[in-house]
């Protein structure tokens, strides 16, 4: 075996290796492999999925997306996406788009247990309606629902909550958003009682300090992150922390990166305001001028069923009020989180924790607070939202560059749609509440309904939705635009028996089959993203609108189409008593279509011819269909609410002025759009010399609202010994419907598996890849164990994704919700792993 | 046999078609369970707990514990530098013993696959009195088989390997069949046209090896009842090896043992099958008295005679 | 050629034995040449095909894998095949192509232990020592990340994560307000199981692994990395020497030197 012999035969290997891999980079330019096409006609659009709103451009080619590209001038992403926004222009053209109403019959006839089969929309809308007057006439109109989207375009939220609110006079409808950005709202509304961050992106290049609780903005909001990492590598000083209950890609910035047990962020932050009172860093000008103390009612239970034991005994189940206390009373109140109680309790050494409240109180660092789900998903989710307000108003680090308390969205239009519009079961547009009387007077009126018409109790929230289905109050059910089968918590005991309610007819609107449509009776195909003019308003509240670019395949129809036709189905006489009627009698006879969308307000601006200023035409299918431009129509009227409402702050431009920018941030006043609200200059509701006004309070005071530590719903025990937390992946955007139809990204990453510990791993003798089950209370999934890579749990917990349809991650997961937003806590919950 | 239909006609007639064939059935019987055992071992692993048979007839697991490797290839591995580690050398000197028992040949009439191929074209060209074609002498596959060991000393790799029909073939049939068929037609066309028996007779040089192991192996075929013989030719005609038979079935005169103790011979059975008068059975090596026929020494032939009662 | 000769020693048969001795003497070595310049040609593997972990060169690895596919049998990921005929890699070896399927890298790696021969060393007991090939960022200009979109699907998929593969950030100066995450694979940690090559989203895929010898550089031994011998020896290599001050204007505070960056050492 001579040495020399082999050394040949290798060369010899490596030439013939290296000539087939064709590994030479002769400099041949991008541009050159992608031929420049005269014939793709481009325009501007918004990426569909996360919150973050990149602006991309959407390339068309003969009716069809062929391309697409970050827009270069957005001022987001300057032409960047992540890689889902990569493949965007795929998403629409997965192999089984619905392009057919399909609807559940035995021998001819609809039957729930039959089989699906295709119908027309006429007959969809003939049974669906039959099933709706039916429901109402029973049960009256708390018995129907609709359960919305995020994902709704502006007009799309409008339209279904003036339908369910004006027209089915039920308050029955609220957004998926109620899972992701219920506990921001309701922490915006108690602190400043105006919702929405008061920065805006342009803080990521303001702030000295980043401190991310529980996010990882790494993978879920990854343009944002390139932002923050540029600010950190660029700005001399600056410094990341990033708080969570495992280690994920985030930490690889962090400078100081603290991995705590579950529910202890609660004890965290108020240790951060202790600290600031302790060393006297608050800014007492600041607090003097603009901040007011109060204290939350303790002890209120966890959002489950009034029958758990956990609810009976709780002391003030689902209390929200606040009660004003003094400086003092607040100081002795965070006194209790001392550092080592804090770090004893969260697992955190000392000294990081120390850092990090430095951080906070020093006056010469500006402090960017950013969370999303880890904050929003939680029990005390509106609580521990409103403990970082705290440290931001105590320091009076707010509404300026740099310093902002910012609560990301995970949807493209969470907060254009379901927040602005007021899709929840207790909101009505711009930041309105079905409570409050004069509110409902003036949506009646800007809907030129009579008074009355809008029911003062709040509807059923998503979580009291699947409940209500289940126990048979709620019969006649509509999904639009989001995959709630795979999205709320403890699915086996809730979600699919309400689904599967022999009492109840439940309709899905969506352009997949996904698993709540297939668990439907009614199947509405529908025409999505660029398939329909549109407008999503993203986290930072800026609102964008694209055209409608292609047309909806087969005869798939938008979720606004949907509902107003639906409409047409429906004379006030079915679903009002005659007592409303005769309030307003030019209105009997009529259907809820031309009392709500044909009645001469709405449907005011006519037919135009949709055309960019490069001159290329658009189809508008749904103005076609209904003989006005519905989208102007609806935008203008929803203005009225921005404009001429009780609560001022949301104004908006007018609709043909989004069409001709890259989006704008609201309040637009005079023409220009607002970066940081409530700070003289900056935001023109701040009159001159006021220097801050936290106007959407009566006193311009925002609230500093203490909260304690309170335990999580459920915690390890010895036989369910593990955390379970959920969460996302870059390469798929919530429930996978769209991302895993691109092949290169379900390629990317394939299936779902749990991350966890190596060591809990062996002690479990569970070996890397191998299959495993993972049991709740609630119920088993099965899963693959994976102990490297990008997530890295401490011992005690495992991470699951939940994008994967083959892996229903929320059969495992508890239907406790924070009993103040009544968003569901998917972060948190005890679970056991073992061999499949 | 130009008289008769086939070899084994009067086999036929005088005990049935069944009796007549019985070797030829144990030995597809055995070639296809071994095949049919590395395909269906991972169905059958409830039952058994463990893959009966994994790997292929290279190396390969009996129940997941007893090595089996062919040690034509283990010495090649040896030959090519690799001082082979692990499992591999007991499994080979497993199959060593194993066919020092049972023949060495009987490798190539009962395990290995290219025998159905060979066999195949081999029924063709009787049945249709083919042209022998060109037939190299026999020992030219001993000369392959050198060959084979010195290029694996010269090339440091077990180069043979790469072109092996045997090996392709049989781990075509166990991994999945892409373009082994190729091969497997090469060899039927070869023996077809080129050379009656060319491939397993002449030129396989895994024959020639375990041929070398059955001139000293146990079980061998004996002629026992050569005076029995009819000189009816069929086995002549059956055999793969027609050479190996005279020594033994014509031997007599010359004092030379009823046992073929020729390494060529491949314990195929078939002789014993197509023999109408039973001359031919299975025996051990050590029982080649000289003949008792000639010299009629009936003490001897008492001693030795499986056949007295 | 006919049967060897046993016949008495005569001038003539002994003369044909030496004659038929020399056909196949020179039969013999005419075969093997065929055979052996067949083999050299045939185990020229091509770049994307990866063996198993604990393949040694390939020419040891020829030398000692006997083709039986146990590695592929107990491979419990569709990863392993073994070569058919007409294919670039040699027939009947076990390997693998990335893009196809890369090596999940088992903990108690079971391909190594199936092997009967050891041309899987038994030696390779921790996945991570594992040497299949070595991933190579092989075209900048069209991965996404150089680019500044957020792909690193690469990075995040390595099992060996911020070890093997790791994000070096750098400004993005035509957005201005973006980095850029340059994936940078490192040579003593990437085990060249592939995962980053099979999960590209591009086309074609910009990182491929190659078996190492295609895929790293060597520096030649008549040049030193001066910092680094400095760093290894703990001090400078020579000693004893002397730094002059440098004369200075008095009451002036330049200091060379003090604003250019480095870390000094």
């Amino acid at each position: 075996m001579s040495i020399s012999r082999r050394d040949f035969i290798k060369t010899q290997a490596a030439i013939a290796a290296a000539t087939a891999a064709g590994t030479t980079l002769s400099g041949a330019k991008i541009a050159e492999a992608q031929a420049h096409d005269d014939t793709i006609r481009w325009d501007k659009g918004a990426c569909r999925f996360c919150g973050t709103g990149c602006g991309v451009l959407v390339g068309t080619k003969q009716g069809r997306i062929v391309a697409t590209q970050g827009d270069p001038d957005a001022p987001v992403n300057k032409g960047l996406n992540c890689i889902k926004g990569y493949f965007l222009s795929k998403i629409m053209y997965g192999k089984d788009r619905l392009t057919k109403p399909l609807l559940r019959k035995t021998k001819g006839v609809y039957d729930k247990e039959g089989q699906f089969e295709e119908v027309s929309w006429d007959e969809a809308f003939d049974v669906m309606a039959d099933k709706w007057k039916e429901a109402i006439k029973k049960k009256g109109p708390t018995s129907v629902g609709m359960f919305g989207s995020g994902q709704w375009t502006i007009w799309e939220g409008y339209a279904a909550s003036k339908f369910m609110k004006g027209g089915m006079r039920s308050n029955n409808i609220d957004p998926n958003a109620r899972h992701c950005m219920a506990s921001a709202v309701g922490a915006f509304m108690r602190a400043f009682g105006i919702d929405e961050p008061m920065g805006c992106y342009d803080d990521l290049e303001h702030a000295d300090v980043f401190v991310l609780w529980g996010a990882n903005m790494a993978e879920m909001h990854p343009i944002l992150w390139s932002r923050l990492t540029d600010t950190r590598l660029t700005r001399e000083g600056c410094e990341v922390h990033v708080m969570s209950t495992f280690e994920h890609r985030s930490f690889e910035l962090a400078d100081n990166g603290m991995v705590f047990t579950p529910q202890t962020d609660l004890a965290i932050a108020n240790y951060i305001a202790n600290y600031i009172i302790q060393n006297k860093a608050y800014n007492q000008d600041f607090i003097d001028k603009h901040v007011n103390f109060n204290a939350t009612t303790t002890d209120i239970g966890y959002g489950l069923r009034p029958e758990h034991p956990l609810q009976k005994a709780a002391k003030n189940p689902d209390k929200g009020k606040f009660d004003k206390v003094t400086f003092d009373e607040y100081a002795a109140m965070v006194a209790e989180y001392t550092l080592e109680k804090t770090s004893e309790m969260s697992g955190v050494p000392a000294e990081q924790l120390e850092r990090l409240a430095k951080a906070y109180a020093d006056p010469n660092k500006k402090v960017t607070s950013f969370w999303t789900m880890g904050f929003n998903q939680h029990t005390r989710g509106v609580w521990v939202n409103g403990l970082v307000y705290n440290i931001h108003l105590l320091m009076g680090k707010i509404s300026e560059p740099g310093n902002s308390p910012f609560s990301l969205t995970g949807q493209p239009s969470a907060c254009g749609t379901a927040r602005e519009v007021g899709t929840f079961a207790h909101r009505l547009p711009a930041d309105l509440v079905v409570m409050n009387e004069k509110h409902r007077d003036f949506a009646e009126k800007v809907w030129e309904l009579p008074k009355g018409t809008i029911p003062e109790k709040p509807g059923y929230h998503a979580v009291l939705q699947n409940r209500m289905l289940k126990d048979g109050k709620l019969n006649a059910y509509w999904v639009q635009c989001n995959n709630n089968m795979q999205a709320a918590a403890n699915m086996n005991e809730e979600t699919y028996p309400g689904y599967r309610n022999p009492e109840n007819f439940i309709t899905v609107s969506d352009p997949y089959p996904t698993v709540t449509a297939m668990a439907a009776d009614l199947i509405l195909p529908t025409a999505m993203w660029m398939e329909k003019e549109g407008a999503y308003g993203n986290a930072e509240r800026r609102t964008q609108f694209w055209r409608q670019q292609v047309d909806a395949p087969g005869e798939a129809k938008s979720d606004m189409w949907q509902v107003i036709e639906f409409s047409k189905r429906f004379k006030v006489e079915e679903v009002w008593p005659a007592d409303l009627i005769a309030l307003k009698p030019e209105l009997s006879g009529k259907t809820l279509y031309e009392v709500l969308f044909r009645n001469g307000h709405t449907d005011k601006f006519p037919l135009q011819e949709i055309t960019d200023n490069a001159g290329n035409v658009y189809n508008n299918s749904e103005s076609k269909d209904f003989g006005f431009y519905v989208q102007k129509g609806i935008f203008e009227e929803y203005r009225e609410f921005q404009w001429n409402g009780p609560k001022k702050g949301h104004e908006m431009a007018p609709f043909e002025a989004y069409h001709n920018a890259r989006g704008l941030r609201w309040p637009v006043l005079d023409g220009q759009e607002t970066l940081w609200r409530f700070r003289e200059g900056y935001d023109k509701h701040v009159k001159s010399g006021e220097g801050i006004n936290f106007y959407g309070k009566p006193d311009g005071r925002a609230a500093i609202i203490f909260a304690p530590f309170e335990p999580a719903a459920e915690s390890p025990d010895k036989e369910f010994d593990l955390w379970l937390s959920t969460g996302r992946v870059l390469e798929h955007w919530h429930s996978g419907s769209m991302t895993r139809r691109v092949p290169e990204l379900y390629r990317a990453y394939p299936d779902a598996k749990i991350y966890m510990h190596p060591e809990d791993a062996k002690e479990r003798k569970l070996k890397r890849g191998q299959e495993v089950k993972i049991q709740t209370r609630r119920g088993e999934v099965t899963s693959r164990v994976e102990t490297r890579g990008r997530n890295k749990p401490p011992r005690g917990l495992v991470f699951m994704p939940w994008f994967d349809a083959g892996q229903l991650v929320n059969k495992l997961t508890l239907d406790a919700t924070d009993p103040l937003s009544k968003e569901t806590d998917y972060k948190k919950c005890a679970c056991r792993v073992v061999r499949a | 046999m130009s008289a008769k239909t086939y070899p084994g006609f009067d086999a036929v007639k005088a005990r049935g078609w069944l009796a007549a064939h019985k070797w030829l059935l144990v030995r597809r019987a055995v070639q296809l369970s071994i095949l049919a055992l590395f395909l269906a071992s991972p169905l059958l692993v409830p039952y058994t707990g463990a893959w009966i048979l994994k790997g292929n007839l290279t190396s390969s697991l009996i129940l997941g514990t007893v090595p089996l490797s062919d040690p034509f290839i283990v010495l090649q591995s040896l030959l090519a530098g690799h001082l082979a580690a692990g499992t591999a050398l007991i499994g080979a000197a497993i199959v060593l013993v194993f066919y020092a028992l049972v023949g060495g040949r009987a490798y190539c009439s009962f395990v290995c696959p290219m025998n159905i191929v060979t066999d195949a074209s081999l029924w063709l060209v009787r049945r249709f009195d083919l042209s022998k074609g060109w037939q190299p002498g026999r020992e030219t596959r001993l000369w392959i088989l050198a060959s084979v060991m010195v290029t694996a000393l010269i090339t440091g790799i077990m180069a043979w390997e790469l072109l092996n029909p045997v090996t392709i073939l049989h781990r075509g049939l166990v991994y999945g069949v892409g373009y082994v068929w190729t091969v497997a037609l090469a060899v039927f066309l070869y023996d077809l046209v080129v050379s009656r028996r060319g491939w397993c007779g002449h030129l396989c040089p895994m024959g020639a090896f375990y041929g070398l192991l059955g001139k000293v192996s146990l079980v061998r075929v004996s002629a026992a009842k050569r005076q029995a013989c009819n000189d009816c030719m069929d086995c002549y005609a059956i055999c793969p090896e027609p050479h190996v038979i005279t020594p033994a079935l014509r031997g007599a005169d010359g004092g030379v043992g009823p046992i073929i103790l020729s390494g060529d011979c491949t314990n195929c059975g078939r002789c014993i099958d197509v023999c109408s008068k039973d001359v031919f059975a299975f025996d051990v090596r050590f029982n080649n008295a000289s003949t008792d026929d000639k010299f009629n020494d009936k003490d001897k032939m008492i001693s030795t005679d499986r056949h007295a009662a | 050629m006919g049967e060897p000769s046993t016949s008495p020693a005569s001038a003539q048969s002994r003369r044909r034995f030496l004659a038929n001795m020399a056909r196949a003497a020179g039969g013999v070595g005419a075969l093997s040449l065929v055979v052996g310049l067949f083999a050299r040609q045939a185990q020229s593997l091509p770049a994307q095909a990866l063996r198993p972990p604990g393949a040694g060169p390939e020419a040891d690895f020829l030398a000692s894998c006997i083709r039986c596919g146990l590695c592929v049998r107990d491979c419990p990921y569709p990863t392993l095949s073994l070569a058919d005929i007409g294919q670039d890699v040699p027939v009947g070896t076990p390997y693998f192509v990335a893009r196809r399927a890369p090596c999940e890298m088992c903990d108690d790696i079971p391909c190594v232990k199936a092997c009967p021969t050891g041309a899987l060393d038994p030696n390779l007991t921790k996945i991570d020592d594992a040497d299949m090939g070595l991933a190579v960022l092989v075209d900048e200009e069209t991965c996404l990340n150089l680019l500044g979109l957020r792909c690193d699907v690469c990075y995040r998929v390595c099992p060996v994560i911020d070890e093997a593969i790791t994000l070096e950030r750098h400004h993005n100066e035509r957005t201005g307000k973006h980095a850029m995450f340059i994936p940078t694979v490192h040579s003593d940690k990437c085990t060249g199981c592939g995962k980053c090559e099979r999960s590209c989203v591009l086309e074609t895929a910009a990182i491929r692994v190659f078996p190492r010898h295609l895929a790293k550089g060597r520096i030649g031994e008549h040049y030193r990395l001066g910092w680094v011998e400095k760093e290894n020896n703990g001090q400078s290599l020579i000693q004893g020497i002397v730094d002059l001050p440098d004369r200075m204007p008095q009451n002036l505070p330049f200091n060379p030197g003090a604003t250019l960056g480095g870390k000094g050492k």
